[in-house]
C-alpha cells in the first residue's frame, strides 16, 4: 500500500518542481518532426509556367507558421493534460462518494416510483391531467424492467446479447395470440408468456452459448433479426406486418375496467374515470419491475447467481471448481429472457395492438446502452440510466424554444439518436464502467456471527 | 440430466483394482497409465505412466516445456489425451475415468481439484465470495436449484452459514481473514496463490494439483507454502499432485517425486532417489547442452525427443 501511494506522489512533485521547461523542450520536438515532414510536402510548391516547365515556389512562411502552430497547441494539450492528471490525483477517493450516492438514491427513486400517480394529479390538478407523466412513468418503468432483465445476462453473466428483445417479442407475441385466439385472460398469459421466453431462451441457448464474446454477440443480433423477419413475414401466424390488433384489456384480476354495473368502478363504489385503468396499468408495470430486482438481488446471494458472476469473471476456473458453465449460462439466459417475456405481455396489453415494427435492433441496442451507461450489473444504476435515456429525449420535446434559435423547421426529436451516440461518447470517456461502477459484495464475513 | 448421469455411470468402474506396478505406491489415489498428448505434430507428453499415492505429496518436475502443464490439463479434463487413461480411485474403491468425464465433472463427481500456473480466481469478487463459489455443489443442492432458495427458505440460509463458517476458517488458515471482503484481484501475489488454493481446497478434494504454487513467491511466503501443503496432506483425505520448480520445496515436502523431460518420464521415485539419478542431473538440474546429450547418450537415450 505504502509504495503504491508514494509513486504518483512523487511522480506529481517531479512534474511540479519544473513542468514549463520540460514542456517547451517537448514542443519543440514536435515543431522539429513538423519542419522535418513540411520540408518536402509543404515547402515547395510546383505550377504550371507559362511554358511547358513547372515553376516551382517556394513556401516557407507557410511551413514556419505550420511548425508555430504545431507548437503552440501542443504546448496548450500538455499543460491541460498535466492539470488534469493534478486534479485527478487530488480527488482520488470520490469513489466512495458515489456509492453513498446510489444509497441515498435508491429509497428516493423508489419512494417517487409509488406515489407518481398521486404526485402527477397534486401537480397538475387531475387525474385526467397527470396523464402525460403516467404514460411516462410507464413507459419509463418497462425499459427499467427490461434494463433489470438484460442486466441478469449481460451484467452478471457477463453474455453479450444484442437480441434481448426478440423475447420481448415474444411475451407480446404470446399474450397477443393467446388471448385473440383462445381468449386467454391477461393473468393466465403473462406467466405463460414468460414460460414460453424462456423456452426460447434455452431453445437458443443451447446452440450458441459455447460461443464467446463477440460470436455470442453476432448471432443473438441474427437471432433478433430472425424472430422479426418471421413475424413480418410469416401473415397467417402473426398479421405480418400489419400486426395484431384489438388485444384485449387489462382486466382488476376479473373485474373490467368499464363503466357498466360489473366494472371495477362501480365494484368499489368509485364513479368511473378511465384513467383507472392506466394507473391500474402503472402499477401493474412497477410490480413487474420490483418483481425482477428482488429476483435478480436474490439471484445474487445464491449460488446459481454468484456462480454468474464467476462465469463472467473466469469460464476456466469455473469449470475447475465443478460448474456446468452450460447449465449456468442459460439458467442466466433463461431468466433473463423470462423477464423480457413478462415485460413483452404487458407492452401488448397495454398497448392493445403489437406489430414487428417494435421489435427492431433499435429496442436491443437502447436496453443494452440501458444496462452499459447504468454500469453493469448495479441496479440503481440501470433504473438511473433508463430514466436519464427514456425520459430524456422527452425533454426534447419542451425545448420549444430552440426553434427560436434554428427556425421554425427544426424538430429537437429528430436529434434524439445523435444524443444518445454523443451521451455515450461522454460516458466513455468520463465513467468508462457506468454510472455506477462499484460493485456490492453478495456476501460479507460480518455476517459469520448473525 | 439423465443423459449426464448414463455418462458418468459409463465412466464408473466399480471393479478392477488396479494392479500394481512394482516400486509404485501400493494405495494409489491417481493412476496415470501411457498418457500420451499430441499438439499437430509435436508430443508435449509420451506415454507416461506413474502413480500418485493416497496421502502422499507427490512432486511432478523438469525443465521449462517439459509437458507438466499438459499432464495437468489431462488430468482435469482441459484437453482430451490423444491416447492413454488416467484413473482416479476414491477411498471406497470408486474408480473414475478421468479422461471420458466432461471438464466440470472431473471436479464435482471425481472430486479432482486444481490451481493454475498463472493464478486464476474471480478478481472483482471478494475474498470471501471466492471460497464460496467453490462451494457450488453442496450449496446449490441445499438451495434447491435456486427455486427454494429464491422464496427465502430457511433451509439455504442455514446451508449459507455454515459455507461463510468453513470460508472462515479457511481465510484463518491462510491469514486472509482481514481482508476477507476485498476484491481478490487487489491482494498481493503471494495472497493470491494461497487464496487460490484455499478455493480448490473448498470443495473437498481427494486430488489436489497444484501448478507452481511457490512461482513467485519469497522465501518466508515459500515456507508458509510448505507448511500449508503439509497441513493439507496431514488434516484432510487431500493427496496432493504439485508441478514445482524451487528444489527447495519439492526435496523437504515430498514423499515422491516423478521427473519429466521432453514428455518423457525419466525417473520416478523417493526424493533420496531423485537426487543421486544422473539422468534427472544431466536433464534437470543445470547442464549445458552438449553435456546433457553426452550424459543422454551414456546412459542409452538418443533419439527419442519430439
Ligand atoms: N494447447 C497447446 N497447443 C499446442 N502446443 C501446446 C499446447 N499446450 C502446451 N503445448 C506445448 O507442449 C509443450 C509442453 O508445455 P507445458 O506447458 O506442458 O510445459 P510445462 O512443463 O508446464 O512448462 P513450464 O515449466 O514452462 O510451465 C510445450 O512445447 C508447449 O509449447
Ligand atoms: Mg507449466
Amino acid at each position: 500500500m505504502a509504495t503504491g501511494s508514494t509513486t504518483p506522489i512523487a511522480a506529481t512533485a517531479r512534474a511540479e518542481a519544473s513542468p514549463l521547461p520540460g514542456l517547451i523542450k517537448d514542443a519543440g520536438l514536435f515543431a522539429l518532426v513538423t519542419l522535418g515532414l513540411c520540408v518536402p510536402i509543404v515547402s515547395y510548391r510546383t505550377d504550371l509556367g507559362q511554358g511547358i516547365g513547372l515553376v516551382i515556389t517556394t513556401r516557407w512562411g507557410t511551413v514556419l507558421a505550420l511548425c508555430a502552430a504545431i507548437f503552440v497547441l501542443r504546448l496548450v494539450q500538455q499543460l491541460y493534460l498535466t492539470g488534469r492528471a493534478r486534479r485527478r490525483a487530488a480527488r482520488a477517493p470520490v469513489v466512495e462518494g458515489a456509492s453513498r450516492l446510489a444509497a441515498i438514491l435508491a429509497p428516493i427513486t423508489l419512494v417517487i416510483a409509488l406515489t407518481l400517480p398521486l404526485l402527477a394529479t397534486l401537480l397538475t390538478g387531475s387525474l385526467g391531467e397527470g396523464r402525460y407523466w403516467i404514460d411516462l412513468g410507464i413507459l419509463i418503468l418497462t425499459y427499467v424492467m427490461l434494463g433489470w432483465g438484460l442486466n441478469i445476462v449481460v451484467g452478471l453473466a457477463g453474455l453479450l446479447d444484442l437480441g434481448y428483445v426478440a423475447f420481448y417479442a415474444v411475451g407480446a407475441y404470446s399474450y397477443a395470440l393467446l388471448s385473440t385466439v383462445f381468449g386467454l385472460s391477461f393473468w393466465i398469459c403473462l406467466p405463460l408468456a414468460g414460460l414460453f421466453a424462456a423456452a426460447f431462451g434455452v431453445l437458443l441457448g443451447f446452440p450458441v452459448l459455447r460461443l464467446r464474446g463477440d460470436y455470442l454477440a453476432i448471432v443473438t443480433l441474427a437471432f433478433g433479426e430472425i424472430i422479426r423477419l418471421v413475424l413480418i413475414n410469416w401473415t397467417d401466424f402473426s398479421g405480418g406486418a400489419a400486426g395484431i390488433s384489438s388485444i384485449p384489456r387489462v382486466s382488476f384480476f376479473g373485474l373490467p375496467f368499464t363503466a357498466g354495473e360489473n366494472g371495477f368502478a362501480a365494484t368499489f363504489g368509485l364513479s368511473f374515470n378511465a384513467m383507472h385503468r392506466l394507473v391500474f396499468l402503472y402499477y401493474l408495470i412497477l410490480v413487474l419491475a420490483l418483481v425482477t430486482n428482488l429476483v435478480t438481488l436474490r439471484m445474487r446471494r445464491l449460488p446459481l447467481g454468484r456462480a454468474w458472476e464467476a462465469l463472467r469473471e473466469d469460464e476456466i476456473a469455473c469449470r475447475s471448481l465443478g460448474i456446468d458453465t452450460t447449465i449456468t449460462k442459460l439458467t442466466a439466459f433463461a431468466l433473463g429472457a423470462m423477464f423480457a417475456g413478462f415485460a413483452g405481455s404487458f407492452f401488448a396489453v397495454r398497448q392493445a395492438f403489437v406489430s414487428p415494427e417494435s421489435f427492431n435492433f433499435l429496442e436491443s441496442a437502447i436496453i443494452l446502452a440501458i444496462v452499459v451507461l447504468g454500469g453493469m450489473g448495479s441496479q440503481i444504476g440501470v433504473a438511473i440510466a433508463a430514466i436519464v435515456m427514456i425520459g430524456g429525449p422527452e425533454l426534447l420535446r419542451n425545448l420549444g424554444f430552440l426553434k427560436a434559435v434554428f427556425g421554425e423547421g427544426f424538430d429537437p426529436n429528430e436529434y434524439r439518436l445523435l444524443l444518445f451516440g454523443l451521451a455515450m461518447v461522454a460516458m466513455m470517456v468520463f465513467r468508462p464502467r457506468g454510472l455506477i461502477s462499484e460493485r456490492t459484495p453478495s456476501v460479507t464475513i460480518a455476517e459469520r456471527g448473525r | 440430466m439423465t443423459l449426464a448421469t448414463g455418462i458418468n455411470r459409463l465412466a464408473t468402474l466399480q471393479d478392477e483394482p488396479p494392479a500394481a506396478i512394482p516400486g509404485g505406491p501400493a494405495d494409489p489415489v491417481l493412476i496415470v497409465d501411457h498418457l500420451t498428448m499430441r499438439f499437430g505434430g509435436l508430443t508435449a507428453v509420451n506415454d507416461l505412466s506413474f502413480k500418485v499415492g493416497r496421502g502422499d505429496i507427490t512432486a511432478l518436475i523438469g525443465p521449462n516445456g517439459a509437458g507438466k502443464t499438459t499432464v495437468f490439463n489431462c488430468i482435469t479434463g482441459f484437453y482430451k489425451p490423444s491416447e492413454g487413461m488416467i484413473r482416479l480411485v476414491q477411498k471406497g474403491g470408486e474408480t473414475y475415468l478421468l479422461e471420458r468425464l466432461p471438464g466440470h465433472d472431473v471436479n464435482r463427481l471425481a472430486r479432482v481439484a486444481r490451481t493454475f500456473q498463472n493464478i486464476r480466481l474471480f478478481p472483482r469478487m471478494t475474498v470471501l465470495e471466492n471460497l464460496l463459489v467453490a462451494m457450488h455443489k453442496p450449496l446449490m443442492r441445499a438451495s434447491g436449484f435456486s427455486i427454494l432458495g429464491i422464496l427465502g427458505l430457511p433451509a439455504y440460509r442455514s446451508a449459507e452459514k455454515a459455507g461463510i463458517e468453513k470460508a472462515a476458517a479457511w481465510l484463518d488458515r491462510i491469514g486472509l481473514t482481514a481482508r476477507a471482503d476485498d476484491a481478490a484481484g487487489d491482494l498481493p501475489y503471494g495472497d493470491q496463490r494461497r487464496l487460490e488454493i484455499a478455493r480448490a481446497m473448498c470443495t473437498d478434494p481427494v486430488l489436489l494439483c497444484l501448478d507452481e504454487p511457490a512461482a513467485g513467491l519469497n522465501p518466508r511466503e515459500s515456507s508458509e507454502l510448505n507448511t500449508l501443503l503439509r497441513l493439507i496432506r496431514d488434516e484432510y483425505d487431500t493427496s496432493v499432485l504439485l508441478i514445482e520448480h524451487d528444489m527447495s520445496v519439492v526435496m523437504q515436502i515430498s514423499d515422491r517425486i516423478v521427473v519429466l523431460d521432453y514428455g518423457i518420464k525419466i525417473a520416478d521415485g523417493t526424493p533420496d532417489d531423485i537426487r543421486t539419478d544422473t539422468r534427472v542431473i544431466a536433464a534437470y538440474l543445470g547442464v549445458d547442452d552438449e553435456e546433457v546429450a553426452a550424459v543422454e547418450a551414456e546412459v542409452g537415450l538418443t533419439g527419442t525427443q519430439a
